[in-house]
């Protein structure tokens, strides 16, 4: 989604680096570049302008100036700018200390709110909450209906009065309450700003609730007009948080830069596909990151860690590293990569992916293909590749619907990633180790490599990538982890 | 076999970056979250069609009785309705025109269309063009030049905005669109303008992912007494597209409304499907003599990506703008009418079945200026 933004962002950097000094004039071209890629990208005209403003302002500063590197404190006032503007931290989500906790969702209308509704009640029944959905969106035809549908397939009740909105709310909080559901969503008919008589009916929806969240569905597609949108809703409805949806498109998602600037309110949610399990809290500063092309390490490791088996994943390392790594335990790596959600969006997490990488279309339906050329092989084969011959390989291909040739690939490519592995422990590494530690003795600080740095390295040379800036990691390094590393 | 390396690059990389952060807290989560949705699978195609009429598909006769009473309305015109939106758009344009032409001048000029979406690019042409010609033509006034303004807006705004239908065979209107830019609720109100002109519609629901997407466009067809061929949800899109085409021929309406399920450009599964859905729809005696892109006026600079990958996909005719009514201008047009030639030829001023009118350009430059 900001991909596109930070391919803008690398370019403008990327001639910025090669400087020895800045003069006003290479700071002034940045910024017309930062400002036309920003605009481009459908942020706000007027946060375009102060963001600009201030970032000028700072690179002129002294610091910059006299720096070494003045290319790479003009990224870090970019990055600590954009995170400024994104909302610093996540909005953390707390419950009401009476039941139920109470969630309004406004919005235009095609914002997404219906089927966001249901994945917010996902969201809250995977945090082992009960919730209950409002269908109070009484205007657009069926729309009842979808609701109840998606109720049905989350397996959350949906409650619904068809008289009018206000009663509909209103009867639903009791039922609510009588029922002992613990969290209440109430979905609304999509209105627009301007629309005096329908921004009163969702006031009269807000009084009758009392909502301890209130949540604005906005389309990452939007253009200039977010900000207005927001702005009255906002000041209608005192918002929380918003909530954009259509992430997994190739907006630029420029509204989302500016609605907590203008409004003030954090971006709560992000929903980034059309499953109902597509949606996820948003992190500010790791899409900051993102968008400056440092990727976004610490989702990547959440995700990870939700669907590695611990044992597991270490014993495939181990191998890995060792080159006994075979097909099967490929295989079930596999199939927990597949778990992670579709590739184009891990991709886009991993740090230092050069951008035709990030951009290519990767075809899902690739990873069934391997796993049916691997489950076509005998254990035989899948320990030892090496084995397969012509006539082997003719049956696997005949057995998993493939040809000859792509199987061919699969052995060849699955050989080469052994030797890469197993290349890891060789000279390579180790010496890049030791002169990172060596850096790292002289500076006085820490002694040995962060394990997240270790962790990037690792990940770079595993996929031969090219290295991250000493800037970058150095930054990354900074950042506080909310986590400690094991063994430290 | 490009995306075989990428995925074996992947799986080794993953699994090496998460080694040292395997041990961090399993306990604190509780497991992996379900798998709580299908997947975007597409069930086989599930025959709707009752057994006694053979080959015939569902057809939903228009019922008698309609469930909501429908507010009748006359047909606004175009610049009237714009009325309520118009004041916001003016007052971009205001502060230019309180004032003689200065230097400051050029900057709010840009500063307002870019704020109307009409895009950096767009734009920066445009006020290129104009300085152009207030040099030449000497214009002193702001308001002369908000006019030559106009002028030049107007003229990227020329294509041919008639809707077109065919004699030779089943003329087919396709709608295609990213989610919620409001294609459904689009081909209700064209039904509706369709039937009281006293032509015959068929709707086909060719949305069968969206939940109640089918009784969406159902209650459509009720108000504006058309038919309506629906297949189950999940069913094959194509395949409702064609029954609908099949059966509007044999019952000899005028014209067949096909709407689509929304779908992201970007995803290349879901684009391959609409090729087939308008392959399937131009078959015989089916012809696509329209291919409407819906789109939000509230879209931004996203808007030209979409038509111009729709128009890859299925090659659009035009686009329909809807919600012009909100307050968001809708400038992306001036891009996607002067980059890809697709002209803008149906505008959504609001909710009641009547306000769907044509577009009309001067109108709309107009309106947009103040």
């Amino acid at each position: 989604m900001f991909e596109s933004l930070s391919d803008r962002f690398d370019g403008i950097f990327g001639r910025l680096r090669g400087k020895g000094r800045l003069s006003e004039g290479d700071v002034d071209e940045a910024m017309r570049e930062i400002r036309l890629a920003l605009l481009e990208a459908d942020v706000n005209f007027q946060v375009v302008k102060d963001f600009v403003a201030r970032v000028r302002e700072r690179c002129l500063g002294s610091d910059v100036a006299t720096s070494l590197t003045p290319g790479q404190q003009v990224v870090k006032i970019v990055d600590e700018e954009l995170t400024g503007i994104l909302g610093g931290e996540t909005l953390a989500i707390t419950f009401a200390p009476r039941p139920p906790t109470v969630v309004l969702m406004a919005g235009l209308q095609g914002s997404g709110k219906t089927t966001n509704s249901a994945k917010l009640a996902s969201w809250f029944k995977s945090q082992g909450r009960h919730p209950l959905l409002i269908g109070a969106d009484l205007q657009r035809p069926a729309a009842v209906e979808q609701l109840r549908t998606l109720g049905d397939r989350i397996d959350v009740p949906v409650f619904s009065d068809p008289s009018d909105p206000v009663s509909a709310a209103r009867a639903g909080l009791e039922e609510a309450k009588a029922t002992g559901r613990d969290v209440v969503i109430c979905d609304t008919a999509g209105r627009l700003s301007i629309d005096e008589e329908l921004m009163d009916e969702i006031r009269q929806i807000s009084d009758t609730l009392e909502p301890h969240y209130t949540f604005l569905v906005i389309d990452a597609m939007t253009g200039q007009d977010a900000v207005n949108t927001a702005e009255a809703f906002h000041e209608t409805l005192e918002l929380d948080g918003v909530i954009l949806t259509k992430l997994d498109g190739d907006a630029r998602g420029g509204a989302a830069l500016s609605v907590k600037e203008v409004v003030g309110r954090p971006i709560a949610f992000a929903s980034t596909g059309e499953g109902l399990d597509a949606f996820e809290q948003f992190h500010p500063d790791r899409m900051a990151d993102r968008i400056l092309g440092m990727g976004d390490v610490l989702t990547l490791i959440e995700k990870a860690e939700e669907v590695f088996e611990e044992e597991q994943a270490e014993e495939a390392a181990r191998k890995m590293l060792e080159g006994t790594f075979t097909f099967d335990d490929f295989l079930e790596q596999m199939a927990a990569v597949r778990k992670m959600g579709n590739l184009s969006s891990i991709v886009g997490m991993l740090p230092g992916v050069p951008k035709e990488l990030k951009n290519a279309d990767i075809d899902e339906g690739e990873m069934g293909r391997i796993e049916a050329i691997v489950r076509s092989m005998t254990t035989d084969e899948r320990n030892h590749p090496e084995i397969i011959d012509g006539s082997r390989r003719a049956r696997i291909a005949k057995g998993s619907g493939t040809s000859a040739s792509q199987v061919a690939a699969l052995c060849k490519q699955f050989g080469e990633m052994q030797k890469m592995m197993k290349g890891l422990m060789g000279p390579t590494f180790a010496k890049k180790k030791a002169k990172k530690n060596r850096k790292k003795a002289k500076k006085g600080g820490r002694v040995t490599a962060s394990k997240k740095q270790r962790a990037l390295q690792q990940k770079n040379a595993a996929t031969q990538l090219p290295q991250l800036d000493e800037a970058l990691i150095q930054q990354l390094e900074d950042q506080d982890l909310p986590f400690r590393l094991p063994g430290r | 076999m490009d995306p075989l390396i990428l995925i074996l690059i992947i799986v080794g990389a993953l699994v090496l970056a998460s080694l040292p952060f395997v041990h961090r807290a399993w306990s604190r989560r509780g497991g992996v979250p379900g798998e709580i949705a299908p997947d975007r699978e597409r069930p086989s195609i599930v025959d709707t069609r009752p057994p006694d009429l053979g080959d015939a598909p569902t057809v939903e006769a228009p019922p008698e009785v309609e469930p909501e009473p429908e507010v009748v309305e006359e047909a606004p015109s175009f610049f009237a309705r714009l009325g309520k939106a118009r004041s916001t758009v003016a007052g971009y344009f205001g502060s230019v025109l309180s004032r003689g032409v200065d230097d400051d001048t050029w900057d709010e000029l840009e500063e307002a269309l870019i704020r109307a979406d009409v895009g950096v690019a767009a734009t920066t042409e445009l006020l290129d063009t104009l300085r152009d010609r207030a040099k030449q033509d000497g214009i002193k006034e702001s308001a002369d030049l908000i006019a030559a303004l106009g002028d030049e807006m107007k003229n990227i705004l020329d294509a041919d905005r008639t809707l077109d239908s065919t004699d030779e065979g089943q003329t087919v209107w396709l709608f295609v669109g990213v989610n919620g830019v409001g294609k459904t609720t689009t081909i209700g109100k064209v039904g509706k303008r369709l039937t009281d002109e006293g032509k015959q519609v068929l709707m086909a629901a060719g949305d069968t992912f969206r939940a109640a997407a089918a009784e969406q466009l159902g209650t459509w067809a009720e108000r504006c007494n058309a038919e309506l061929v629906r297949g189950a949800e999940g069913a094959d899109p194509s395949s409702v597209i064609f029954d609908g085409v099949q059966a509007g021929w044999s019952r000899g309406v005028d014209v067949v409304l096909a709407d689509t399920a929304g779908r992201l450009h970007t995803k290349s599964n879901l684009m391959e499907e609409l090729r087939k859905v308008r392959r399937v729809a131009e078959r015989e005696p089916g012809v696509v003599a329209e291919t409407l892109l819906v789109i939000d006026a509230t879209t931004g600079q996203n808007g030209l990506v979409q038509a111009r990958q729709f128009t890859e996909a299925v090659d659009v005719t035009g686009v329909v703008l809807t919600k012009l009514d909100g307050s968001a201008k809708g400038g992306i047009v001036f891009a996607i009418e002067r980059d890809l030639g697709i002209p803008v030829k149906l505008v959504g001023l609001g909710e009641g079945a009547a306000d769907l009118v044509d577009f009309d350009a001067g109108d709309f430059v107009d309106a947009l200026l103040g």
